[in-house]
């Protein structure tokens, strides 16, 4: 961080003030002038929590797809199908057991071991031919959009959410002042919040494997050089076939997530994919940092655009891919 | 960039001995010609509905693939944002003519609107190239994809241009001559010479100068920097090409269908552009047309078929993936290079005179 600083003084002040002025808008309370300009507060507040919540979903999703792309360099475009097969097999478990966290166990294993089952037939058999892979990616996931389309048809599916999480809560961040002095708290629905949370301690718990665990060394060393890795006699299709499963298992994961969230039907697939596409795109491809950085970016984006520049909310998230291309095309964080 | 090595890699040595370098291949090749006759007497054989339906949507949509064969066979530039050009440029032809939706089209005259919706459909594409060339290989088909569907997302949001997830209906198609070029034959004919000028145009570029360079960056960009050869400028002025060509079959479809709306420009009907290209076979100019040939008779009678084997006939995407995920396995270039290796096969001791017929 302080070599940021050195290197980049103007960027690193022009950061600072901007994250000054988000905590000023999202804390203070808004003078009536402001209110006038661009709306009201709640809505503001609103959007950004919407925004940081959907970053962590997006996050999710995005997560598996780079830690699949970072390891194997296979870009996985099946990776919105397996999304959307976690979701439904969440609904499928949640609506028969009435249980949201054994969907949750159940999404996961079933959608790691369609993973596992990938990898093993599909990918392994061209290995390091990048662009036949993601043609078969392309291809499996036209296969997969057709057979969930014909198993669950066209109908929106939405996963109840348990009671115990049903309802709003009052957050301490002040909205408005009541004409009699009264301050108005912030009341956001908690089920997004614990979700968050939850993301937020998935994104940090694999921070800590890769960078802390013998397994994350591996991994790490094969996202660095992996020819050399597997010469030191680490079983690499092992590992191959581990972080396929964990990554698209975090695909159901996210999918179960998405259908307590929006819900599910087909065409969700598509749209998550090119979620995740711009978020590692963004973030940078093969960082889990990245990941994180781009996602946030990009549920802020659209969340806030869709409030405040409604019909254009689309532009600006394909305006922020296009101006980090511009400046930095490996991504962000990424370290190329 | 495997999928295109592996088959160039066989074809290159005859090719380089054999011909001079000015005449087209071909000239001296009989299926050529008869392919040629048959497209030429085809309104004398097949009624309205093959004529259109069949035909000359497999020319529209041969030419989409051959733009995004151009610059994967020749540049190893996967794009797929080739429908997007197209539909840009549909959408423009739409937004500048005349339609329907009085309120949005400009009414201009075809001969007006047509050069411009090329041309900004090919400033489009060549900006978007600029953008993808930044980036190689597998990047390039992920920022290409994302261009294509946030253009999809934005045509069914804005509706001062596009009209939402409605479109503009009712486009106008050309009268002159006292001819109407919507009609089927005159239609036809017009696909058909839209597409031939297509197809010789990439072949003949494909052996240019420019052609060999960009096939010399697209084997070596790093060999190719050293002699001197800007290779980012090549691979912008390819993109700008295909741009051009997809922007041709664009405007061919907005007047094949009379309307354009989103769904025409979805991010299935990019992949599926990439099907078409990749079935067919992307190290010749023919392949796209093969591939679309094999698409559009899958799409319209797949279902009669399934129904008839006494499966569901909604199936036909699922044929088409299979049958997508069996090319890609089992052929590094598509159908041609199936037929290729079963030539070779009939005949292992003949010098393969016609295997050397690619210019990849």
């Amino acid at each position: 961080m302080s070599r940021f600083v050195e290197r980049h003084p103007a960027w690193a002040l022009i950061s600072i003030i901007a994250i000054a002025i988000a905590l000023w808008l999202v804390f203070a309370v808004w003078p009536p002038g402001l209110e006038e300009a661009i709306g009201r507060k709640r809505v503001f507040l609103n959007a950004v929590f919407n925004g940081i919540t959907l970053g962590g979903l997006y996050f999710l999703v995005a997560s598996g797809f780079t830690l699949i792309f970072g390891l194997m360099r296979n870009v996985n475009l099946a990776h919105g199908s397996l999304y959307l097969f976690g979701g439904y097999v969440g609904y499928a478990i949640s609506t028969a057991t009435g249980s949201w966290l054994l969907s949750f166990i159940v999404a996961f294993i079933l959608t790691a071991l369609v993973g596992v089952l990938l990898q093993l037939i599909v990918f392994r058999r061209m290995e390091g031919q990048d662009l036949r892979q993601t043609m078969v990616t392309i291809g499996l996931s036209i296969v997969f959009a057709d057979l969930m389309l014909w198993a669950c048809g066209g109908d929106f599916y939405q996963i109840q959410t348990p009671n115990w999480l049903i309802g709003p809560i009052e957050l301490p961040l002040v909205t408005a002042i009541k004409s009699s002095g009264e301050p108005v708290y912030l009341r956001y629905p908690l089920v997004r919040l614990v979700i968050f949370a939850a993301s937020v301690v998935i994104g940090v718990a694999m921070w800590l494997a890769l960078n802390r665990t013998r397994a994350g060394m591996i991994i790490r060393a094969g996202v660095d050089d992996r020819d050399i890795l597997a010469a030191t006699g680490v079983r690499i299709q092992l590992v191959f076939v581990a972080v396929f499963a964990f990554g698209a298992g975090l695909a159901g994961i996210a999918g179960v997530v998405g259908g307590t969230f929006q819900s599910l039907s087909p065409g969700e697939d598509i749209r998550f994919l090119l979620a995740s596409l711009v978020v590692v795109i963004v973030g940078g491809m093969g960082s889990i940092p990245g990941a994180a950085l781009g996602a946030l970016i990009i549920g802020l984006a659209e969340q806030l655009g869709s409030v405040y520049i409604p019909t254009y909310a689309i532009v600006v998230t394909f305006l922020i891919m296009v101006l980090v291309l511009a400046i930095r095309p490996q991504g962000l964080l990424a370290r190329r | 960039m495997s999928l295109t090595h592996d088959a160039r890699v066989a074809v290159r040595p005859a090719d380089v001995a054999q011909r001079p370098a000015r005449t087209w291949p071909e000239i001296n090749n009989p299926a050529a010609w008869i392919v040629a006759i048959i497209l030429l007497i085809m309104p004398l054989i097949a009624s309205g509905f093959f004529l259109i339906e069949i035909f000359a949507t497999t020319l529209i949509l041969g030419i989409m693939a051959l733009s995004l064969m151009f610059l994967a066979g020749y540049g190893g530039m996967v794009s797929l944002m080739q429908l997007t050009i197209a539909g840009f440029s549909a959408y423009m032809v739409a937004v500048f003519g005349v339609s329907g939706n009085a309120n949005i089209s400009l009414g201009w005259p075809w001969w007006l609107a047509v050069p411009m919706a090329l041309a900004l459909a090919t400033a489009f594409g060549t900006l978007g190239g600029a953008l993808a060339v930044r980036t190689e290989g597998i990047y390039t088909i992920m920022i290409t994809l994302a261009i294509g569907a946030a253009f999809y997302y934005f045509t069914n949001q804005n509706w001062a241009i596009f009209n939402g997830h409605t479109g503009i209906n009712t486009v106008a198609t050309p009268h002159f001559w006292g001819v109407n070029w919507r009609a089927d034959i005159p239609f036809y004919y017009v696909v058909l010479a839209v597409a031939a000028l297509c197809y010789f145009a990439v072949e003949y570029i494909s052996r240019a100068p420019f052609g060999l360079a960009l096939q010399g960056v697209r084997d070596n960009p790093r060999r190719m920097a050293a002699l001197g050869f800007n290779v980012n400028a090549h691979r912008v002025a390819a993109y700008a090409f295909a741009s051009f060509v997809a922007a041709l079959a664009g405007v061919l479809q907005v007047w094949n269908y009379r309307q354009i709306s989103p769904g025409s420009v979805s991010v299935g009907a990019c992949i599926d552009v990439l099907i078409i290209a990749v079935v067919g076979g992307i190290t010749r100019p023919i392949g796209p047309f093969i591939g679309a040939l094999i698409f559009v008779l899958l799409r319209t009678f797949a279902l009669d078929f399934l129904v008839r084997l006494g499966l569901d006939g909604n199936r036909f995407r699922l044929l088409i993936g299979l049958g997508f995920l069996a090319i890609v396995f089992w052929s590094s270039d598509g159908v041609i290079g199936l037929w290729q290796r079963w030539r070779q096969s009939q005949r292992p001791r003949t010098d393969r005179q016609n295997g050397g017929r690619g210019h990849g």
